[in-house]
């Protein structure tokens, strides 16, 4: 087992997670077609394309600089899609085609896909003004139009899933790292996405508080048919949770498939170093 | 020689010149801090020609003092039919509070550019639309780092009330002025004045630091 890896619940390592629905005919939960993305003159991402069925969970791995996180970041709308498109659900996220022309669509019809689709942050990102409860009901009521009694209640069914019942009252900038990362998961879930975003979401945090982040993670991946895109360091827990992984080298996708032989039978020498390099 | 009775026969007139100097100032501070947001929010989003408009009349009310500005306005509205019969102290607080909202807005710009981008990033997350992400998340956040510097704004604004004299409003040094005029009891006159002054701004800067200090710590 990976010496950063301390999680108290490490399930066995047989968890081989149970299967998505890949067949062929299933719309894609994310597609990626012909993506480019470069930050002005450098490109970062050029002609990918990929895509994540319902109920998928995907890590990407690959050496610092090789694009992952822009990836999340263009399906959560954070960067702007310099060219290609992204699908979800099979219905175009932030730019179409249209009678042959590339279209940015509405800010508006933006947002209505992203409700879909919700993102933990390397640096969690709650927002300090506002009480643990506050940051998790703000979307369902303000974007869902969730009634406030509801959403609390919601909210509190998930502080208790993850294991914060008490600090509903509290203010994140009271809490530890771990806590405020499991808030944030909370939060996002309120918002009953059909995809997770998570990027390097134990990080930041010390050893110590790792595990409780990543057993909340673990519950959700067992207890939820979310379709989640994650980008981690701890190779043990993308082992356990994820359906494939894809290695990633230079804003190419190098190899891809099952955990299992991506970490044991890597096919790529830049695999094996880079897998060497975090192990 | 200090005098009691002069002393004591000033002070109601003070306190009357004193009830203008508050108007002007809490009057001119609602405009100033309301006019400074929107200053300080619009330029962002305003067309480029209207925003180089707007901030070379930002520049010329800044560089310029404050009296010149009240007497320029107070003649020209003499001269327009309609508004010759604006009240002075009127007149007093919207120029005060036009001219304090170019500082003010600088305030709230360097509030709002406060607030770290994974604030903006995670309401894009949660799907939130622009407005509400300003006024629940970007705006409180903004207002922390803000509120302390427009206190004192405020009591800057309050010590340059008597530049209304210019323009014939009675604040409280001109009431003390006045008072001397007819008394002689000059020194009475502007001693009770500076300690209206102190005893009304000393405790409200008192405040704005008990409430910068409430304010770095959620
Ligand atoms: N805002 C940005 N401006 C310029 N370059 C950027 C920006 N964000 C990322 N990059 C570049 O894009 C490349 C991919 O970065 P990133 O997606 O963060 O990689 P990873 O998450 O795999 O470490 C890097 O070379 C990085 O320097
Ligand atoms: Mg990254």
């Amino acid at each position: 087992m990976p010496p950063t890896e301390n999680t108290p619940d490490t399930p066995s390592s047989s968890a081989t997670p149970s299967g998505p629905n890949t067949s062929a005919s299933a719309t894609p939960a994310i597609e990626f077609k012909d993506v480019e993305k470069s930050f002005g003159p450098t490109t970062v991402l050029k002609n990918l394309n990929f895509t994540v069925a319902p109920g998928e969970r995907v890590t990407l791995i690959g050496p610092s600089g090789s694009g992952k996180t822009t990836i999340l970041r263009l399906v959560m709308t954070l960067e702007e899609l310099t060219g290609g498109y992204i699908f979800v659900d099979g219905e175009p996220l932030t730019f179409e085609e249209r009678d042959g022309k590339r279209v940015e669509l509405p800010k508006k019809r933006t947002r209505e896909m992203t409700t879909r689709i919700g993102m933990v942050f390397q640096q969690f990102n709650l927002f300090p003004n506002m009480t643990v409860l506050e940051n998790i009901i703000e979307a369902p009521v303000h974007v869902l139009g969730t009634s406030k009694d509801e959403a609390v209640k919601e909210a509190k069914a998930l502080l208790a899933k993850v294991g914060l019942s008490d600090k509903a009252d509290a203010h994140p900038t009271r809490l530890s790292g771990g806590q405020q990362q499991r808030v944030a998961i909370a939060r996002a879930l309120a918002m009953s996405p059909e995809i997770l975003l998570l990027d390097e979401v134990t990080s930041a945090l010390d050893p110590e508080l790792v595990g409780d982040v990543l057993g909340v993670l673990r519950d959700i991946a067992e207890t939820t048919d979310i379709t989640m895109l994650l980008v981690t360091h701890e190779m043990q827990f993308a082992r356990d949770v994820s359906h494939r992984v894809m290695m990633f080298d230079g804003g190419q996708v190098l190899e891809e498939g099952p955990p299992d032989q991506i970490f044991n039978n890597p096919s790529h020498e830049r695999t094996k170093s880079f897998l060497s390099s975090v192990l | 020689m200090w005098n009691w009775e002069f002393a004591a026969e000033a002070l109601p007139i003070l306190l009357r010149g004193f009830v203008n100097t508050l108007i002007a100032t809490v009057v001119g501070t609602v405009i100033a801090a309301i006019l400074g947001l929107i200053l300080a929010v619009a330029i962002r989003g305003l067309p480029r020609w209207i925003n180089w408009l707007v901030r070379l009349l930002v520049a010329f009310i800044r560089n310029t003092p404050l009296v010149v500005q009240l007497l320029f306005v107070y003649y020209a509205f003499a001269d327009i039919p309609g508004l010759v019969n604006v009240p002075a102290l009127v007149i007093g607080f919207i120029v005060i509070g036009i001219h304090y909202s170019t500082y003010m807005s600088e305030s709230y710009r360097a509030g709002i550019d406060s607030v770290p981008p994974g604030q903006f990033e995670a309401a894009t997350a949660l799907s939130l639309p622009p407005v509400r992400t300003f006024t629940a998340i970007v705006l409180p956040q903004a207002l922390r780092a803000t509120i302390p510097s427009l206190g004192n704004y405020a009591v800057a604004m309050f010590k340059d009330t008597p530049f209304l004299f210019a323009i014939s409003v009675v604040e409280l040094v001109t009431a003390a002025k006045e008072f001397g005029g007819s008394t002689f009891a000059y020194t009475e006159a502007f001693t009770l004045a500076g300690i209206i002054f102190l005893v009304a701004s000393y405790p409200t800067s008192l405040l704005i630091q008990r409430l910068d200090r409430r304010l770095a710590t959620y």
